[in-house]
């Protein structure tokens, strides 16, 4: 029986316990899949690793919003009391990089927060309210105590049979497919 | 001791045999409470019908919130003058109030951020709380400032915008660059605790059993899915944001303290004011986190996720900024004798034993004294004494910012301007109705957001070490 692969979003499996999941991950990295996935309720300590996912992007999101928050900073209080309305008060310059800088400070906590903030979002591709994962009756569990790895179809490895018994060969428990 | 030069190349044998004990460490979740037991848990407060406490004390805070609704009412339609401001104190409650409710929201991001970056696990217990704190404190004090400028309706004037007159914001001012901590403090500190709630906020949804619970909690879980390559991002986020919140949290009350210290008046204008500031407001932060999460604690039976180890390092936080604090006191004593500037001096002296000496001794035995209960272990155990101590606090630090902010400015350079400040009703309705707004906002946001962070208090949980055997 060869189900056809267009129609299927892949195959989801569970584990019960974290150690399980963990190895599972290994042995599907070094498999050499690149579609798929591990859910688990809270973060594993070193399942990035197992997993063999490169490090996130989110710390350049966060960099570039610093920069522009530096930048927009300084032009901001450049423009507006040394530019457009220039004033001497206190006897300090029009501009100089010292009086405002508690405003460049915040201004660029700021904007790095929204960057990594936003960031992180778009990097997750969030929000996403229709997947075909939340159809899936067990996959409520997850975000409770139940861990579950899931072989994408997308992924050149796949096919459901063979995914399905591979899945099976880790341990994984409940063994589904999952339709698109 | 002979071979201590060389010993890095002679090894002692012993050393391959013996294993090193395992360090105890003290339990975060007592009686191994499982995965289900945490979200059952934390799920269960939102998910039960509402109890009648909640429906009681909601009540009751909405009326002592409305007295800050009446007390702002009458101040914008009357005029300045109806708040006991006047020469030479043009900063009276308002300021103290501001100052207050931030120092309040200090302990939230020191939670969160701070033992974030330096790896305090037992943080994730009382984070979630801590941060609503702040946000909730953060939206106290805004009131303050905010209709302290007097035409409120021209509020928008501090923020860098055009308006019909041509004119900016004022940047070499420390009253614009505050503008901006807040401002910033205030959005980075919702955007933080927002992050962290949507992996609660997705378990929540999941367990969902009517439909607009169901809609409700999936707009604000954004379709959150707990794959690990999404809990990849957010982990590295929630770093990124624990280490851009940290230096943000001391430069906010920094700048609240330049408020004070850029000035010329006698009592303020001293270079220790941003760590002493820095220190009172993670003081008091802490009280009121105390304060919150020991009635919660007993209300939900959180005593397997909120233990004694909490409450004894929470007490232990207090004890040693408290004594920062009392330090702080005697340093300004001395460096204002040391000077050798009479107004320095003056102020002090006037501060301790002047018109306002009560409110000082006020702020010394409650800042200073009390929190040396917490050397007693006895006394950490018994927390309704905690809880009290926790609300000598709250009161002392209030003084402290009455203290520094009346006294200098009533008696400063020349005694022909000198005068005494008290406040009128109005002031005293405004400031004792944010306590009630405080309280709506925490109570809804008990009633419907996730209290405990569920999936950090897991990842602390022993189960959760994939090596663990």
């Amino acid at each position: 029986m060869n189900e056809r692969n267009e129609h299927i979003y892949g195959v989801a499996c569970t584990f019960r316990k974290p150690a399980d999941v963990f190895h599972a991950a290994e042995k599907v990295r070094d498999a050499g899949w690149t579609r798929w996935d591990v859910h688990t309720p809270f973060p594993i300590h070193g399942l990035d690793q197992a997993m063999g996912l490169p490090r996130s992007k989110v710390p350049r999101l966060t960099l570039l919003g610093g920069v522009t928050g530096f930048i927009t900073g300084c032009l901001l209080t450049w423009y507006m009391n040394s530019y457009d309305y220039p004033l001497i008060v206190g006897g300090k310059p029009y501009w100089s990089a010292i009086y405002p800088f508690p405003v460049l400070y915040e201004c660029t906590i700021l904007f790095a927060a929204f960057g990594t903030f936003f960031g992180q979002f778009i990097l997750n591709r969030l929000p996403h309210h229709h997947h075909p994962l939340f159809e899936l009756p067990n996959f409520a569990r997850v975000s409770d105590d139940t861990f579950m790895v899931v072989l994408e179809a997308h992924d050149p490895k796949f096919h459901v049979d063979d995914s399905r018994n591979f899945l099976q060969s880790l341990g994984g428990q409940e063994i589904t497919v999952i339709r698109d | 001791m002979a071979h201590a030069h060389d010993s890095s190349s002679e090894r002692p044998a012993i050393l391959d045999k013996v294993r090193p004990a395992e360090l105890p460490r003290p339990k975060l979740i007592l009686n191994d409470r499982g995965f289900h037991w945490i979200t059952d848990k934390v799920c269960g407060i939102v998910e039960e019908p509402t109890p009648l406490w909640w429906k009681v004390l909601f009540g009751v805070a909405l009326f002592i919130a409305s007295f800050t609704g009446l007390g702002l009412f009458y101040l914008v339609s009357t005029g300045t003058g109806t708040w006991g401001l006047r020469s030479p104190v043009g900063w009276g409650w308002a300021i103290v109030n501001f100052v207050f409710w931030v120092g309040i929201g200090h302990a939230g991001t020191l939670i969160s951020a701070i033992l974030c970056l330096l790896r305090q696990k037992w943080r994730t217990s009382i984070n979630r709380a801590a941060e609503a704190m702040t946000i909730f404190a953060v939206m106290c004090a805004g009131i303050f400032p905010l209709f302290h400028v007097g035409r409120v309706w021209f509020g928008w004037w501090l923020l860098p915008l055009p308006n019909q007159n041509g004119i900016w914001p004022q940047f070499r001012s420390p009253l614009e660059w505050d503008v901006f901590a807040v401002s910033t403090y205030f959005t980075v500190s919702t955007l933080f605790w927002y992050m962290g709630m949507v992996p609660d906020l997705g378990a929540i949804r999941d367990r969902a059993k009517t439909w607009w619970r169901k809609a409700f909690y999936s707009v604000l879980a954004l379709g959150w899915r707990s794959g690990n390559r999404q809990w990849s991002n957010f982990e590295m986020a929630y770093l990124l944001l624990a280490g851009l919140s940290t230096p943000l949290v001391l430069s906010v009350h920094t700048i609240v303290s330049f408020d004070f210290a850029v000035s010329n008046v006698p009592g303020w204008h001293t270079t220790i004011f941003p760590p002493y500031f820095v220190a009172g407001a993670i003081f008091s932060g802490f009280a009121m986190v105390l304060t919150l999460m020991l009635p919660l604690r007993a209300i939900y039976r959180l005593h397997d996720v909120i233990n004694q180890y909490h409450i004894d390092n929470m007490c232990k936080i207090i004890l040693a900024t408290g004594t920062m604090v009392g330090y702080a006191y005697a340093t300004e004593f001395f460096i204002a004798a040391y000077s050798g500037n009479v107004y320095e001096k003056f102020a002090f002296i006037n501060r301790a034993f002047g018109q306002y000496s009560w409110a000082y001794w006020i702020m010394v035995s409650c800042n200073v004294i009390t929190p040396q209960f917490f050397w007693f272990k006895k006394v950490r155990e018994n927390h309704s004494l905690v809880w009290i101590i926790c609300i000598f606090v709250n009161v002392g630090m209030w003084f402290e910012r009455f203290v520094i902010t009346c006294t200098s400015l009533a008696n400063d350079y020349l005694p022909s301007s000198w005068g005494y400040y008290s406040p009128t009703i109005v002031d005293i309705f405004t400031f004792f109705g944010t306590f009630g707004f405080f309280s709506v906002l925490f109570l809804l946001f008990i009633r419907f957001l996730p209290l405990l962070p569920m999936a950090e208090i897991k990842m602390v949980a022993p189960q959760a070490d994939p090596h663990a055997h």
